[in-house]
């Protein structure tokens, strides 16, 4: 009796010891990106809240007024301009980019998928501008698009359109689609990249079955290969939107200023946040209304991304392939 | 043991003293990088020949980034000794702050006028915290080859501006102005605060809106932006995406004639153009009138207030103050003109052309950058959108000082109604 008593106790302890370490390497594991991911962005996005609930003294010192930066930036009625202005151009640099870049990317992957042997070298060329410097990109694309040294009009003049030329950067009704559509050209290797991974991904098994079933190579694409890379599509959506109000900020910066000129048409939530933090001239830097405009971008992004993963992501249906 | 303890002691008391009679190494925070060069050449041995217990360097920052990392170097303790200032709030600011160190009394202030101190006093005048260094004069520089092929003289009235501007759009061979809205500022800088001192008769007009006295809706302040309106006629196809370095480019190259411009672009019009330049300042209403300039307060130095070595640094500025820095200044870097009294000999001609205005006319400043830029909307960042929106033909002249004034009164309780 007490024999078994021993017995079945030890592997019971044995078991518990187990049990214990192995716990004690996922936490060990774990920890590194924990530690990191805390330290430079969930510690930064507190801390970045926290500040937007405060208000600046002019002796340095904050003091805590609650959501009253949020009323500012609301309700104000020269803030509330600035800010539904840039919110909304970043729709439409949104939708610029869904409508052109993320098509363009899927076509671009579809024909290359297609012509492995020889699409080596267009996928690299397509992708390069992804790797350069906005500020260069920026600046070559003022150039071509120059009034007084651009290759634009004399090429439109070439096909006999020189009339169609105008200053499209300089113009209020034109330069937020121009700068989307730089913006399109520098980017567009991403979303390709991606569906063509996802492409190639399809086994050849499942594209012969469809062919001996009589499909043709539309339909195999339209029937086949698209439902497959439908949770790719999703993916490249999210991270346009996410993009479009983060990674917008430099190339309008760089081409149109802080102010997004002209008469603030290409003005968005990432050149407004960087005029009121920073300061502009002789505007000088204001870190809590900063901070509000950041968390706002943040909340905006948050629901964005809330949403597509409630109504979008859980419907998207994964095949085993 | 008592006696090793006692020797080191002397030594290090003794290595300590020779440290603080060897050489005190001062460093200068600028945003000014294009200036590294006449500083170690010309300006820096200059004051260590006379000093040469003093050492300095002059150590530069981007100037986009100059603001920031001054204030996060400030507030950290590792800011250099010595300041280069950015006029008015910029610098009001880090004074209040207890960064920059009170030079009321210093020796050679009292070679500056007040005007010039205003920059970086306090708003009643009573404390200074920088040392002018230098100001920017506004007016046009113009193509003296085209206006001698043309037959066209300097114009002296606004009539007269528009007649040359006329004549040299019928010829057709130049641009007639080299000036886009593309970067908005040229609209503010180089437009509205370059011609409309005239109109307000400078520091008048400028003092009037800082009491309240004045509005940015009165004539004097919307007749410059019906005169600036009237520029589009005369600037280059497409000028609304015409760049600032764009508009350098076009005059620079010849392709110009006239360039609204700043006292600082000088040195670099020196080097690329290779035609003879000539400048006239802000026409006039009508011959005879009093001509008032934009003689812009744009850079001072300071000391900051945690510096170690406050007697060095105190010494650096006092020879920045005197006529020795003024006449050195001026001539290393024509188109920045110090603002001491001191008379000197000014050898770049297109530099003592500019700086001949001072005699001829009054001088002001830029009208939103004392106190009127303090709030939020910004009057200086309103200034440059509505500028080129009056240049664009988006805008009345009426609207745009409906804003400006809307704007200001919207913050500031001498323009509230």
């Amino acid at each position: 009796m007490t024999q078994t008593a021993t017995d079945s106790a030890a592997p019971a302890a044995l078991r518990r010891r187990r049990k214990r370490a192995g716990r004690l390497h996922i936490v060990v594991f774990l920890a590194p990106a924990v530690l990191i991911y805390t330290i430079f962005s969930v510690y930064p996005l507190a801390e970045s809240l926290r500040l937007s609930l405060y208000d600046g003294l002019e002796d340095g010192s904050a003091v805590w007024i609650g959501l009253g930066n949020y009323a500012t930036l609301l309700f104000d009625p020269d803030w509330a301009r600035q800010f539904w202005n840039a919110f909304s151009n970043n729709l439409v640099l949104f939708f610029v980019h869904m409508v052109v870049q993320n098509p363009l990317g899927l076509l671009l992957a579809a024909l290359l998928s297609l012509a492995p042997r020889f699409g080596g070298a267009y996928r690299t060329l397509i992708f390069v501008p992804t790797l350069l410097s906005v500020v260069i990109v920026g600046f070559i694309w003022e150039l071509i698009l120059s009034p007084l040294w651009g290759v634009a009009e004399t090429l439109l003049g070439a096909v006999g359109l020189a009339g169609l030329y105008q200053p499209w950067l300089g113009l209020e009704s034109s330069a937020l689609v121009t700068v989307s559509l730089i913006s399109v050209w520098q980017y567009v290797g991403i979303p390709m990249m991606l569906i063509y991974a996802a492409l190639i991904a399809i086994p050849d098994e499942l594209i012969d079955a469809a062919r001996v079933d009589g499909l043709s190579g539309f339909a195999i694409f339209w029937k086949v290969k698209l439902p497959l890379i439908l949770p790719t599509l999703g993916i490249v959506a999210i991270l346009t939107y996410i993009g479009n109000f983060t990674a917008s900020f430099d190339l309008i910066y760089s081409i149109q200023g802080a102010l997004g000129a002209p008469n603030f048409s290409t003005d968005v939530m990432g050149t407004l946040l960087f005029r009121t933090f920073f300061g502009q001239q002789l505007q000088l830097g204001d870190v809590h209304m900063g901070a509000t405009v950041a968390s706002m971008l943040f909340f905006i992004i948050l629901v964005g991304v809330t949403i597509y993963l409630a109504l979008v992501q859980r419907r998207l249906q994964r095949y085993e392939m | 043991m008592k006696r090793l303890l006692m020797t080191t002691a002397a030594y290090a008391a003794l290595s300590l003293a020779a440290a603080g009679a060897v050489a005190q190494t001062l460093t200068i925070e600028s945003w000014r990088s294009e200036d590294q060069a006449i500083w170690d050449e010309v300006l820096l041995p200059a004051f260590e020949a006379k000093h040469p217990d003093i050492n300095v360097e002059f150590k530069p920052t981007a100037p986009t980034e100059y603001n920031a990392a001054l204030n996060a170097r400030l507030d950290g303790g590792t800011a250099g000794d010595l300041i280069v200032c950015r006029p008015f709030d910029g610098s009001l600011v880090l004074y209040q702050k207890g960064h920059l160190a009170e030079i009321t009394d210093l020796a050679g202030l009292e070679n500056f006028p007040s005007v010039a101190k205003a920059a970086w006093s306090t708003d009643d005048g009573a404390e200074t915290f920088c040392v002018p260094m230098a100001s920017v004069i506004h007016g046009f520089i113009y193509n003296r080859e085209a206006f001698e092929e043309l037959g066209l003289k300097e114009p002296q009235t606004v009539e007269e501006f528009f007649a040359v501007l006329d004549a040299i759009k019928e010829d057709g061979s130049y641009t007639p102005l080299a000036m886009g809205t593309a970067d908005q500022w040229e609209s503010a800088t180089m437009g509205y605060t370059n011609i409309g001192p005239n109109y307000w008769k400078g520091e008048e007009g400028r003092l009037g809106l800082i009491e309240g006295t004045a509005k940015f809706t009165d004539p004097e302040f919307v007749k410059p932006l019906e005169v600036l309106a009237r520029w589009s006629d005369y600037m280059g196809r497409g000028y609304q995406a015409q760049s600032y370095s764009d508009s350098q480019n076009l005059f620079t190259l010849g392709r110009a004639a006239i360039y609204p411009a700043g006292s600082w672009e000088i040195t670099g019009f020196n080097k690329q153009a290779f035609f003879e330049m000539g400048a006239f300042p802000p026409p006039v209403e009508a011959a005879g009138d009093t001509c008032y300039i934009s003689d812009h307060t744009d850079i001072g130095i300071g000391m900051n207030a945690a510096t170690e070595h406050p007697e060095a640094a105190r010494t650096f500025l006092e020879w920045v103050a005197s006529p020795e820095f003024a006449e050195l200044y001026t001539n290393a870097l024509p188109g920045f003109f110090s603002l001491s009294n001191a008379t000197f000999e000014v050898k770049d001609p297109l530099a003592r052309e500019f700086l001949s205005w001072r005699e001829q006319c009054e001088s002001t400043i830029r009208v939103a950058h004392q106190i009127l830029s303090r709030g939020e909307p910004n009057t200086w960042n309103n200034l440059w959108t509505v500028g080129a929106n009056v240049i664009n033909g988006v805008m009345t002249p009426e609207e745009a000082a409906r804003t400006l004034q809307d704007g200001l009164a919207k913050w500031y309780a001498p323009q509230k109604d």
